[in-house]
Order: C-alpha cells, then structure tokens, then sequence
C-alpha cells in the first residue's frame, strides 16, 4: 500500500534501483538513440524527405503563377479541369481551393520535378492516392517538394484537410506517362 | 470548520467540500461521455460506407461534437476530479479554497455547454482542432475559453491544497507517488492552458471582427501546443492512476520511487516540445527544428513511458510473487483478480496504451514517416488508442473503485460489470488496429464518403480498404456498447444502487445537512510513511522476470513495426 502513501524512506532518492529497471532504462535509452539517428541518417541516405523549401504568399500571387502555368502547359481538360504537361525538371504549380486541385498534372516517369502547392482559402490536405503521399496544404504558404514519380499510372490527389461540405468532393489527378 | 469521513472499507478520508466537488465533476464528465459516445456511434455508423448513416453535414457536425466532447470534456472534468482526489483524499487534507471550486466547475460547466450549443447550432463545425481561416462561431471560441479558465482554476486549487497540506502536517515524509503524478499532471496543464489562451484568445477576436487575420500556421504551430499538450495531461493522469490502482488492488508497492519520480519528471521537461510532430509535413518549418523536437523532446518522453510501462506491472508482479504467485513467469498475471473491473479495465489501458498507441504514435512522429501517415485514418486509429483504450479505461478502472469508497453505492449489475471492460477494450482494439490498416492504404480521416459521391473527378480506393473500415466501425458499435455498459452500471449505481451511509453530495456543499451525521470536526490522523521493506529485501537478482520478459516482448514489437514503416516509405516517389 505505498504508491499513494509517502515513501517508506525519508531520503527515498538515495535508495538504490534494481537491476532490472536499470537494464530496462539503458535498453530503452539505447533504443530512443537509435530512432534518433534514423532521422539524420535518412536525410542523408533515404531519399523520401522533404526540402522544407517554403515561401510565403498570396492566393492571388500564387493564383497568377498557376494560371501562368496552364497558359504555358496545357494539353487538354478533364471534366472541366486543365491537364498541364509541364516540362521535366521545371517548376510546377498546383493550387488547393474549395473543393478542386487545380489543374491535373501530367508528368513523365522518373523525372524531376518541382512541385509548388499553396490554398486560395482554407487548410487542404494533399494526398496522393494509391501512393500515399500526404501534405499539408496552408493558405499564405507556399511549399516546393522536389519530386520524382518513379511508377506510372493514374494517381487520385484526394483532400485530408477537413475543408467544409463538399470537402469529399475535393479529388484532384496526376498522371504518370511512361 | 473542515468536515472529515473516514471510508470504512478503505480508511480513505474525505474532506466533505472537496467530496462534493468530486462528485460534481465526475458526474459531468460521465454526461459528457455519454454525449461523446452516442456521436461516436453515428460516427462510425457513418464511416461505415455499407450503412453510410448520415448526411455530410451533419456527420462532420456529430463529428466535431464527439472530438471535443470526449478528448476535452469527458476527460478534463474527470481530470479535475482526480485532482482533488490526489490532492485532498490522499493526503488527508482540507481542500484549500472550496469555494473557487465551484467557480472551477461551474465556469467549464458553462464553457462545455456553450461551444456544444455552437456546434449543434450548425456554424461550427469546424473540428476539434478549428484551423483557421475556417471560421466557427464566436461562442464556440468563447465556451472553449471559459472551460479552460475553469480548468487553470483547479490546478491552482490543486497547488494551493498541496501547500495547506504541507503546512499542516498532514502526512509525514514526501508526498506519495501518486500525487506526484497528479502534480505532473497539473503543471503540464498550466502550460498547455496557456497555449490555448495565447491561440484561442486571438481566434475569439477574430471570430467577432476584433482582429482582421490570423495566420493559419502560427494558428497550427501554437494550437498543438495546447492539443498534444493536453494529452500529455492525461497521460500524467492515467499513469498516476495505473500506480493508484496497482497499490489498491494489490498493496503493490513502487519498485523505486526515484526511478518513477525521474520518468515523471521527464514529461514535465520534454513533452511540450513533443507537440511538434503534427506539423511534421507543414510548409516553412525546417527538418532541424523537427528532429529536434521529435527526438531529442518527444523520445526522452518516451522513455518516461517506457520507464512506467516497466515499473507499474513490476510493482504488481512483486507484490503478487509476495503473496506466494511465483510459479513460472506468468503465474503471477494468471492468478490476477481478472473479475475485478478496477484491475481488468486498468491492465487493459496499460497494455492497449503501450502495444497500440505509443508504439503507433511514435511511429508516426518519426519526421519522415509522417509523410505516408498524416491526416489518414491512422491518426484517429493512434489516438483512439491512447485517449480512449488508454486514458478513458483507467479512467473507468478508478470510477469501479470510485462508486463504493466516495458515492457510497454498492455496485449494481455486478455480473455485466465483470465483463464491461473486455466488450469495450475488445471492440476499441478492433476499431483501432482495422483503422491503422486502412489508415495505411491512404483513407483519409475526417472525410464522409470514401466513394467520393458528386466529385468531378474520382478515385477509387481498393476493396480491402472498405473491408478494413467496415470491420473496424463494427469494433467501434461494440466498443459502444462497452462504454454504454460503463454508463449504465455506473450511473445506475448511483441511482439505483444500495445505500452504503451517506455521504456528502452536491446539496451538502450549499449547506443542505445530511440525514445522518457522519462526519467529524476532527482532524484526521497524520498520513504515515509506508511500512518499510523487510531487511534484505533488495537483492541483486531481477524481481519482476516477468514483467521483463512482457517488456522486451513490447520492444520487438516496437523494433519490427519501426523498420517495417520505413521500408513502406522507401517504396514511395523519391521527395527531396
């Protein structure tokens, strides 16, 4: 009956630990530096981590330099909404609002590219499907992923930012052409 | 004059104000349960795509009220009710300041009523978390506002009881473990209580035309220093109780107080900083920053957790090896009271909250993992894990102990009380772990159609992500059933159950006497120091090999499903 009692000993401090928890603490311990290093390590080895290149904006800065954009790379539409084939290795510009992402990227295999995304209004959350790539979108910030698709195919950017009624409706494209 | 009782079944005190304000926040916090519970159901009802329950805005309203009902008002009233048990009850002492007491309940009784009558208004749902520049109404702010001034209040009562306490000489040496983790607890509540006044505050303003603009990432930077903070309170809180109810059911005794007062201590030191991982796929915050905080901060917390996830079943195991249960390694754990709600609902929080959701949430707070997890339904899996299976089970485990020794009821329905715990740890375990499946295949949390019903464009998720969310909304109605179980054992209890003697309840504050005089003027007798152990009682061989082995079991549990969610994050598009 003493873990709501005061402790047997006055100087309860100087009591010595069991074994036990000590070899448990410096497995644990041990355990907590080797999750540390893997952060590191990955920056350095991995090759999924994110620039942190970021810039602030405006929806109507950032809405120009999207619009500028599809002037330059449209090639056709989709249910209404621009397709852009953007060249390799170039700056791509995608914007968030409610509820579409705006245009449909068409982007060729294992090239790079550099993709900005920002929100004209509220918080969207990008989300590459089936790849499960996921990314806050914040409006008046401008983010830069450096990304290169490495499979082909039809992927669905669905929004996992709460962002009001029709946030189910909010379903963007990217396709990956060979 | 300080009225006292004595329990007489477990010689515990009560000081007659502090039991009243027991009550009050107790029972509030379980019609806050039962609201947060009844909206879960419609939840899960709805995210289950084959009954797909209600329309999306009133899901995404049932949505918010369930968030902020059960992780802010469920569990911040029982917090407040734990406060003054830690504080007053274990400690034999008055509680200072009864009467802000009741300024502390009813200021968040008024806050908790005020943003549900926003929500259910219909402009406010906006989620737990409010990201601006969506806006809610300004009650909605306001009520959140006032609940938490309510809240800074019983911590300062808290810290003011432990002063009196100190000064009268109510117990003898240091104050016991248990409190210590309260006054964990409370501390972290004050800074998480001032993160939400440095956000909600400007938020409120804004909401009323006050102020013109709110940035949306500082909103989301400081906003998670009050939103993880919080649930660091409650683990402080769930922990103090998993020793609590070790040392009531079993007499179990901490293996080393200093060990358990250090892992306390690194919460108060680290945790904070922890916050940082929900932000970890934001735009303008660098790697450096986050590594920092998600390792340096968050890992030393949680090695205070695994610290306590060692020396809570330790403690029992010794004082069970005590009592003669020392066959093999397990013996001790077979021969446990395992029909005992306070001991099944308790060791059921502790395994739940260390296998499901410390190993899930540090999983997902390693910075670049975040990015195959953030916002999917992994998330909610993570936290159900934590604050529900976790937190909310040891909440329960005390309220069984709770309903004889301070409401003086004898427990009805006894039988279903015996199998309580395991229909609602057993249907929150399904809602978890099919969660985390279908978080993995990319479901988005807080969405009301997978199918995406009336979208432009469209993409299908694979079949197997229905089944996963099918299979783990029908964990979700029985875990339902487990808590409306809870609420109907305890509350009917207090209602229906026999009378024990009385004791003082919300009228005898107001001056209302009871039928019976009960309690004395006198003081009670100073709380003495626990016996001390037998002489050569501290050997060098390991006391609890048991509980060891369970230990290690965890960590390759945790090793595994590390490495695992790295080669998952090596298969997708190479992000620089």
């Amino acid at each position: 009956m003493t873990s709501f009692m005061p402790p047997a000993d006055r100087i309860w401090w100087k009591v010595p630990v069991g074994r036990e928890e000590i070899v448990w603490i410096l497995i644990a311990l041990t355990w907590c530096l080797i999750m540390f290093f893997m952060m590191p390590y990955w920056h350095i080895y991995g090759k999924q981590n994110l620039s942190n290149e970021a810039y602030q904006t405006t929806p109507a800065k950032y809405g120009a330099k999207v619009q500028e954009g599809i002037d330059q790379n449209k090639v056709g539409e989709e249910a209404g909404v621009p397709i852009i084939h953007p060249p390799a290795g170039s700056d791509v510009y995608m914007l968030a609002r409610l509820w579409q992402w705006w245009p449909i990227l068409e982007l060729e295999k294992d090239k790079t590219y550099r993709l900005h995304l920002s929100s004209m209004d509220w918080q969207h959350g990008f989300s590459v499907q089936p790849i499960n790539i996921n990314m806050q979108v914040v409006p008046g910030y401008e983010m830069v992923l450096t990304v290169t698709p490495d499979q082909s195919g039809e992927y669905g950017v669905v929004c996992n930012e709460y962002c009001g009624i029709g946030h189910h409706t909010m379903v963007g494209k990217i396709y990956v052409k060979e | 004059m300080a009225q006292f009782r004595t329990c007489p079944d477990t010689g515990l005190y009560f000081h007659k104000s502090a039991e009243s304000l027991i009550k009050a926040n107790a029972v509030a916090a379980a019609v806050a349960l039962l609201v947060a519970g009844i909206l879960g159901l419609l939840v899960v009802l709805t995210r289950w795509q084959a009954i797909h329950l209600l329309p999306a805005d009133q899901f995404y309203m049932a949505l918010t009220a369930h968030g902020i009902d059960a992780l802010i008002f469920w569990i911040i009233f029982f917090e407040m009710a734990v406060l003054y048990v830690a504080s007053s009850v274990l400690l034999r002492s008055r509680l200072a300041t009864p009467a802000w007491g009741w300024v502390q309940f009813i200021l968040m009784l008024v806050g908790a009523v005020m943003t549900n009558v926003a929500i259910f208004q219909g402009n406010s749902s906006v989620m737990m978390t409010s990201y601006v520049p969506m806006q809610a109404a300004p009650h909605f702010y306001l009520g959140l506002i006032l609940f938490a001034v309510g809240a800074l209040i019983g911590c300062f009562i808290f810290f003011g009881t432990l002063v009196v306490a100190k000064q009268e000489k109510t117990y003898d040496g240091s104050i016991p473990l248990v409190t210590f983790g309260a006054v964990t607890a409370a501390i972290i509540a004050v800074f998480t209580i001032a993160s939400g006044a440095i956000i909600l505050i400007p938020t409120f303003l804004w909401s009323i035309g006050y102020i013109a603009h709110i940035d949306a990432e500082m909103y989301r930077v400081v906003w998670w220093g009050l939103g993880h903070s919080s649930q660091q309170i409650n683990v402080a809180a769930h922990v103090a109780i998993w020793y609590l109810i070790a040392g009531l059911v079993f007499g179990a005794r901490p293996m080393s107080e200093k060990v358990s007062r250090a892992a306390y201590l690194l919460y108060i030191l680290f945790l904070q900083l922890a916050c940082a991982h929900h932000i970890l796929v934001d735009p303008g915050i660098s790697s450096e920053w986050k590594v920092f905080n998600t390792s340096y901060a968050m890992y030393l917390a949680v090695l205070a957790s695994m610290i306590h996830g060692l020396t809570v079943p330790g403690s029992i195991e010794v004082a069970q090896r005590g009592k003669g249960f020392n066959n093999g390694l397990f013996e001790w754990l077979r021969k446990a009271p395992w029909e005992n709600p306070v001991f099944s609902s308790m060791f059921i929080s502790l395994v739940t909250f260390g296998f499901l959701g410390g190993i899930t949430g540090v999983v997902m707070g390693t910075e670049q993992i975040n990015l195959i997890i953030h916002n999917t339904i992994y998330v909610p899996a993570h936290f159900h894990a934590t604050v529900v299976t976790g937190t909310t089970m040891a909440f329960m485990a005390v309220t069984y102990f709770l309903i004889p020794v301070l409401f003086r009821r004898q427990m009805i329905l006894p039988g279903l009380a015996k199998i309580q715990p395991f229909i609602f740890g057993g249907g929150m375990t399904i809602l978890i772990l099919f969660m985390l499946g279908a978080g993995t295949l990319g479901v988005s949390r807080r969405h009301w159609d997978m199918d995406f019903t009336g979208a432009a464009l469209g993409f299908d998720y694979p079949g197997m992500a229905y089944t996963l969310m099918g299979i783990g909304a029908f964990g979700g109605v029985i875990g339902v059933v487990g808590g409306a179980a809870f609420l109907l054992i305890t509350v009917g209890s207090l209602v229906f159950g026999k009378k024990l003697e009385p004791s003082a309840g919300l009228l005898q504050s107001f001056g209302v006497p009871l039928a019976a005089s009960c309690y004395t003027d006198k003081r009670p007798e100073t709380l003495p120091r626990a016996a001390p152990l037998p002489a050569g009682h501290h050997t060098s061989s390991f006391e609890a090999p048991g509980t060891f082995v369970l230990a290690l079991v965890l960590l390759v549990s945790f090793v595994v499903y590390y490495f695992i969610n790295w080669k998952y994050l090596a298969s997708v598009w190479p992000l620089s």
